[in-house]
């Protein structure tokens, strides 16, 4: 698919029109905001990744042997902050979503430029004081903070790591806040609300959880360093609070935050699926609106990881229900994809292998989903290995295969290289594979009883042989995540100058060149055309359509 | 966005930060008067009365033409319904014994 005609003398663009570090660092613009999220949060997906190599190193043999048990406990919390605050929150809202979202809605910027870039350095400070709280000791509470282990309990570092999310969630905030204003008001002439990339309205959706969501955790956190520091009594009922106040506000905020990782990479695969199939996407409304039917639902749903704390059976049954509700949208979406890959003329380039990827590792992980929406086998497998192979399904399989999609479809836009290909293609099938070999596992071992968060598991050596599979599948996919860093960092110097629109793509970021210059368009861009016109772009050229005789 | 400066003297905004020092000062009194089941009630009251005169002069909700503040303002709203209702769900048909 690729087009040929690379550029012979390189325009300016956002890249070249400044250099220095100033013009990094006190940048507005969008774009280079984004790269200096890229950077940042790649920083810390391989700080979470290599908690993740020690866990799995220690879970290689039966009986704690590699790291003590309290070391432990801080591995799998800092694992679990690290990634879920300082790297899935972040990954596409931040990079795809900021580099993204004013491109495809025709604007020259985000409508707040300069809170856009206060939201890189909330995330920045907040990353240092996480990164100074792992060094001085870390958090051993799991990265749930249940109270009243985490507020009369712990001797570990609750209140530094609380305000390093607290501080982060604002930088969270602030992208929401910039994402909604600059989707209402700064569409380019023509761009209606049916016409937009269904990438924004994964965008519109979430940005609706972060701005609703993330205060709630914020004051949670304060409400527990409170506790902690003043000993008011919130939750911990020695001072006559009551510890499931503390999962209802945490799992307000926790349980949409999967949708804050889930729905943008879901509007990533919307995009790649339509233009890799070559097709309209099939029911654009249905889809669209059931990313905002998923931001409402999802706040609707998250006492489901209570049931065993000791919730009333009634509430348990209305959340029960309420959580098979909420797959209702995701169906929705699941099956708007497959009708239109059907009949679609298919290219399985780097970016729809990641796509396939997602499609099938979502749907595992939101089916698997509903096993633990039933009252009763949520009892069986609370705390076991199946809920953490069942969430790393959707935040894995389903967020990081959108964003890592996401990158390799972007990637030529953004960098203006274009990567190799063939590794491309080769690392997406590493990285399945070695997801699944980690994860899938640890479906059969959670269903066996094994427990999460356990460090010894030597009164059961049969477990062994799985959770030897389960650290064999976390090397290969080690590997799959290190190929796409080394080969778009060598195309940043040897790739090949990638053409405006490498994969002859629908969607205004295509329209202009690649890399965009500053202000994204040379003109302002008039929308004629409806969203995903793919029949008109594979269109015959009028010179080339036969006459009749 | 829309004409910021249309209606805010500075007298306004100071008679709204007097106005929430004195609901802070009642907050603080009423807590040393032991009234039972009213202390929370009462507290939350005055809380409301406070966040309220924030949003509707601090934040420029009152007078907004934007139809996105109204929509921000019920979304706000309706999501706060939803946390504070689905939590009572479970605390008033739990089994205390």
């Amino acid at each position: 698919m690729a087009n040929p005609l690379p550029q012979p003398v390189e325009r300016e663009n956002y890249l070249n029109k400044e250099y220095g570090v100033w013009s990094w660092l006190l940048t507005t613009d969008h774009k280079r905001i984004a790269l200096l999220y890229l950077l940042s949060i790649t920083f810390f997906f391989f700080i979470g990744g290599f908690f993740a190599l020690l866990i799995r190193l220690e879970l290689l043999t039966p009986a704690g042997d590699l790291v003590q048990a309290d070391t432990y406990n801080k591995l799998f919390t800092m694992h679990g902050m690290v990634m879920v605050f300082f790297f899935l929150i972040p990954s596409i809202p931040a990079v795809l979503g900021n580099f993204l979202v004013p491109l495809m809605v025709g604007a020259k910027d985000l409508a707040f430029p300069r809170i856009n870039l206060l939201s890189w350095y909330l995330y920045i400070i907040g990353g240092v004081m996480m990164l100074h709280c792992m060094l001085t000791g870390g958090v051993d509470t799991g990265w749930t903070f249940y109270a009243p282990f985490s507020t009369a309990f712990t001797n570990t570092k609750i209140v530094e790591a609380g305000l390093a999310i607290f501080v982060a969630g604002f930088s969270s905030i602030l992208t929401g806040l910039n994402f909604v204003v600059t989707i209402h008001r700064m569409r380019a002439p023509g761009m209606t609300w049916s016409r937009l990339p269904l990438f924004i309205w994964a965008h519109y959706a979430t940005s609706i959880i972060q701005l609703l969501g993330t205060p709630v955790i914020a004051i949670t956190i304060v409400l527990v360093a409170a506790e902690r520091t003043l000993h008011l009594g919130i939750f911990d009922p020695k001072l006559g609070g009551d510890p499931l106040l503390f999962q209802h506000l945490f799992w307000f905020y926790s349980h949409p935050a999967v949708y804050i990782m889930i729905l943008p990479a879901m509007g990533v695969v919307t995009e790649i699926i339509a233009c890799f199939s070559r097709k309209r996407i099939f029911g654009y409304h249905f889809v669209a609106l059931s990313s905002i039917a998923i931001a409402v639902f999802g706040f609707l749903v998250w006492a489901h990881h209570m049931f065993v704390a000791g919730i009333s059976i009634y509430a348990a049954l209305v959340f029960s229900f309420l959580s098979y509700a909420v797959a209702v949208p995701s169906a929705i979406k699941v099956f708007n994809w497959t009708a239109t890959l059907y009949k679609g003329s298919i290219h399985y380039d780097a970016p729809m292998l990641y796509a396939f990827g997602f499609l099938g590792l979502f749907t595992i992980g939101g089916l698997t989903g509903l096993f633990l929406a039933a009252l009763g086998i949520d009892v069986h497998v609370t705390d076991t290995y199946f809920v953490v192979a069942h969430f790393h399904y959707i935040m894995v399989g389903g967020a990081v295969m959108g964003y890592l999609g996401g990158m390799h479809f972007w990637w030529p836009k953004i960098s203006g290289r274009l990567y190799p290909e063939g590794w491309a293609r080769l690392a997406a099938l590493i990285v399945f594979i070695g997801f699944n070999l980690t994860f899938f596992p640890q479906f059969i071992l959670g269903y066996m009883g094994m427990p999460r968060r356990y460090y010894d598991y030597s009164h059961m050596p049969e477990f062994q042989v799985l959770n030897v599979l389960s650290t064999a599948g976390a090397t290969v996919l080690g590997v799959g995540y290190l190929l796409p860093m080394i080969y778009f960092l060598w195309s940043m110097r040897y790739g090949k100058p990638a053409p405006d629109n490498p994969w002859n793509a629908a969607g205004l970021e295509w329209k202009t060149t690649s890399p965009p210059p500053t202000f994204n368009f040379e003109e302002e861009p008039v929308v004629t055309w409806e969203a995903y016109n793919y029949d008109e772009l594979d269109a015959p050229h009028p010179q080339e359509v036969p006459v009749a005789r | 966005m829309s004409a910021p400066s249309k209606s805010s003297p500075l007298k306004m905004y100071f008679s709204i930060w007097v106005a929430l020092l004195v609901g802070t000062y009642v907050t603080y009194r009423v807590a040393s008067i032991d009234l039972q089941p009213f202390n929370a009630a009462i507290a939350l009251t005055i809380a409301t009365i406070k966040a309220t005169l924030v949003a509707l002069f601090f934040m420029h909700v009152k007078g907004a033409s934007e139809k996105l503040t109204k929509l921000v303002v019920i979304a706000a709203l309706f999501f706060l319904a939803l946390l504070l209702g689905l939590t009572m769900s479970d605390y008033a048909t739990r089994l205390w014994s």
